[in-house]
């Protein structure tokens, strides 16, 4: 199997010829393809068949993780491990406790936020097929590119590239897996 | 009749809402001369690929002369004491909280461009929240400066932070002081997360761009960074969410380190401090301050670079405008104060701020009058705000006046406080004036480094709200 090519890319010219080839092939039917865009176009999602991201829930994994190590390290340290009496201030309380705590669920959320969002697109991976395509560096600058994997249930070379050639898709090129 | 009235009504208003359609009035272009996305490519990355200009060595090594007056001065402190500054009884904190509430401030514009425009979709701040969120992690550097050396031995500064230590003491999570070293050092970390969040995209497409031309070894040292970034729409979707959360978490961090930072004075009982009004007003302070260092860097890199279609004048206005508004905020806080001073009919305070305006300080005081109330109004005028150069200048006095507002504050409540026995007159030693000095070479010579290096703007958001970018634009009718 490791002769068989990761799949079949085009290019696009602008991003209204990109989404309607988009959703071309989701109406197709197809589940392991991709859009390359150097921005995030406005309504691609929708136009893939795309959920919704998941980061949101690892985000307030983290908020809630931060709130709790606040308040815990703050009674923990001054009001249990450690009591020392301050200006006749309590041991602990809830109010002086919040704004540490409060930078605190920024904080773990701001890590959660990116670590889960790099972990759920799965990077750092400085190593892609479709990275050895040759004229892939356009797609950071200013092309849009279509990449239908061949692991897909409905792959077929010439069906798949035909439906490619379909939509407006230039330069379709077969990548290297 | 009421039917009667209710037509003639409709009869007179309709001609003028022929006339006024809101919808009609044209949006401002923020990419003048209809540029396409090869061109926004080829002139931000252009700026890192060509050869190094004369003028930034030039600059780099005046930054670092001046950079090195830091040095001097926190190697002499560390060396000696930090009675080497011109602290003494009764004014104990001086020039180095000034300094951090000084460059803590200017931070705070970064973040606003970055977050809180975000969130209200103002998307003309798509061309400067680059380099407004470099300024703002350059300036919590400088600002962390000041607190970690006024500790006098620098080398227990870690006991700010609750690691378990010999003494096994912890510490005081009641004093605002501790709230300050969270806020501040939260506020650093997220400001430098935000801000390579939104670096990887375009380190990718300066990836792409050595690997095409060849340069192996700066396609991998940019590639390092962008973590194998491709532009996937699976990925985009994932990214978009997590930068509006990390917006969503900066509006309420952003808030609340100036208001942490005014809590260091408000929650204290001196008079001149203990005031409620305090973290709005340090807030609308901080933004006002930054904005102003946006404007005094953004216009010589306009300049500079020639970057006249991407910050346009409809940017500058912009700025322009929320420096009026921040300002006038500012001025009205001013106001406030006395007025509060003597509504609350307490002698200390009423002292406090009449002292302030017409005691020892009063130079000062009438320093920060001018620049801060007075120099944002020039901005209510067109003319003005078309003027760059003038622009420019009154920038300037916008820096200048936040530097004395946190001086007029800190300074003359210490000097002349309860006790006339203990009132005293703070001047700074040159050891102060050498390490304030200084961290605006440290800050340079950091921003310096970031222009050469780093896209100065953000390429793919630039891209997204140019207008080609819209996928539903021209004749498609989906």
């Amino acid at each position: 199997m490791s002769t068989q090519p990761y799949g079949l890319i085009a290019m696009y010219d602008t991003p209204a010829a990109a989404m309607h080839a988009a959703e071309q092939v989701r109406d197709a039917g197809y589940k392991f393809w991709d859009v390359i865009s150097p921005f995030p176009v406005h309504g691609m999602d929708r136009a893939m068949g795309m959920r919704r991201s998941r980061v949101p829930r690892i985000s307030i994994c983290g908020g809630l993780l931060g709130f709790t190590t606040g308040m815990s390290l703050i009674w923990w340290t001054g009001g249990y491990n450690y009591k020392l009496l301050v200006g006749g201030k309590p041991f602990f309380s809830p109010l002086f406790a919040f704004p540490v705590s409060y930078e605190l669920t920024i904080l773990f959320t701001a890590f959660a936020t990116i670590i889960g969002m790099f972990v759920l697109n799965g990077l750092p991976m400085h190593y892609h097929p479709v990275m050895k395509h040759p004229t892939i560096h356009r797609g950071s600058d200013d092309a849009f590119f279509i990449v239908i994997e061949t692991r897909d249930p409905r792959f077929n070379a010439a069906n798949t590239r035909s439906l490619l050639e379909k939509t407006g898709g230039k330069e379709i090129a077969e990548l290297e897996s | 009749m009421a039917h009667a009235e209710s037509t003639a009504h409709a009869q007179h208003s309709h001609p003028i809402l022929s006339e006024v359609n809101p919808v009609e009035i044209p949006r401002a272009v923020l990419i003048e001369n209809k540029r396409d996305f090869a061109w926004i490519t080829e002139k931000i990355c252009g700026i890192i690929e060509g050869k190094t200009p004369t003028w930034w060595w030039v600059l780099f090594i005046a930054a670092c002369f001046v950079a090195s007056f830091t040095v001097a001065g926190i190697t002499y402190l560390v060396s000696t004491g930090v009675g080497v500054w011109g602290h003494a009884n009764p004014v104990n904190w001086a020039w180095d909280i000034v300094n951090l509430v000084f460059w803590i401030g200017i931070g705070h514009a970064g973040t606003l461009l970055s977050a809180i425009l975000c969130l209200l979709r103002q998307k003309w701040r798509t061309s400067i929240n680059r380099a407004a969120e470099a300024m703002t992690i350059f300036a919590v550097v400088c600002a962390g400066i000041f607190p970690v050396f006024h500790v006098g031995r620098v080398w227990f500064a870690w006991y700010l932070f609750p690691i378990p230590n010999s003494n096994a003491i912890w510490q005081n999570f009641r004093s605002p002081l501790e709230w300050d070293v969270f806020a501040v050092s939260t506020y650093g970390t997220v400001s430098v997360l935000f801000w390579f969040v939104g670096l990887v995209p375009d380190l990718a497409t300066l990836r792409d761009r050595f690997a095409n031309a060849g340069n192996k070894l700066r396609a991998r040292l940019y590639g390092f960074f962008a973590l194998g970034w491709r532009g996937s729409n699976r990925h985009w979707s994932n990214y978009e969410m997590a930068y509006l959360i990390l917006a969503g978490i900066s509006t309420p961090l952003v808030l609340s380190v100036h208001t942490i930072v005014s809590f260091d004075f408000a929650v204290s009982l001196l008079p001149g401090w203990h005031t409620t009004i305090f973290p709005p007003y340090f807030v609308a302070g901080a933004i006002f301050s930054g904005f102003g260092m946006v404007l005094t860097l953004m216009l010589p890199l306009r300049a500079i670079y020639k970057l006249e279609d991407l910050i346009t004048q409809y940017h500058i206005d912009c700025m322009c405008k929320i420096t009026l508004a921040t300002g006038t905020m500012v001025g009205y806080a001013y106001g406030m104060e006395f007025f509060i001073a003597w509504y609350g009919a307490n002698p200390y305070e009423g002292f406090a701020f009449i002292n302030r305006a017409f005691g020892h300080y009063a130079w000062a005081y009438w320093i920060m009058i001018a620049c801060n109330v007075v120099t944002p109004q020039f901005f209510w005028f067109k003319a003005v705000r078309q003027n760059t150069a003038l622009v420019w200048i009154l920038s300037i006095f916008v820096n200048v006046g936040m530097w004395f507002e946190r001086f007029v504050i800190i300074v003359t409540s210490l000097a002349r406080d309860f006790l006339p026995s203990s009132w005293g007159y703070y001047s700074p030693s040159i050891v102060e004036i050498f390490t304030f000095f200084g961290t605006f070479g440290v800050f340079s010579v950091l921003f310096l480094l970031f222009i050469r290096f780093l896209p100065i703007m953000p390429m793919a958001e630039l891209k997204a709200v140019s207008p080609q970018a819209d996928p539903h634009a021209g004749h498609d009718h989906h």
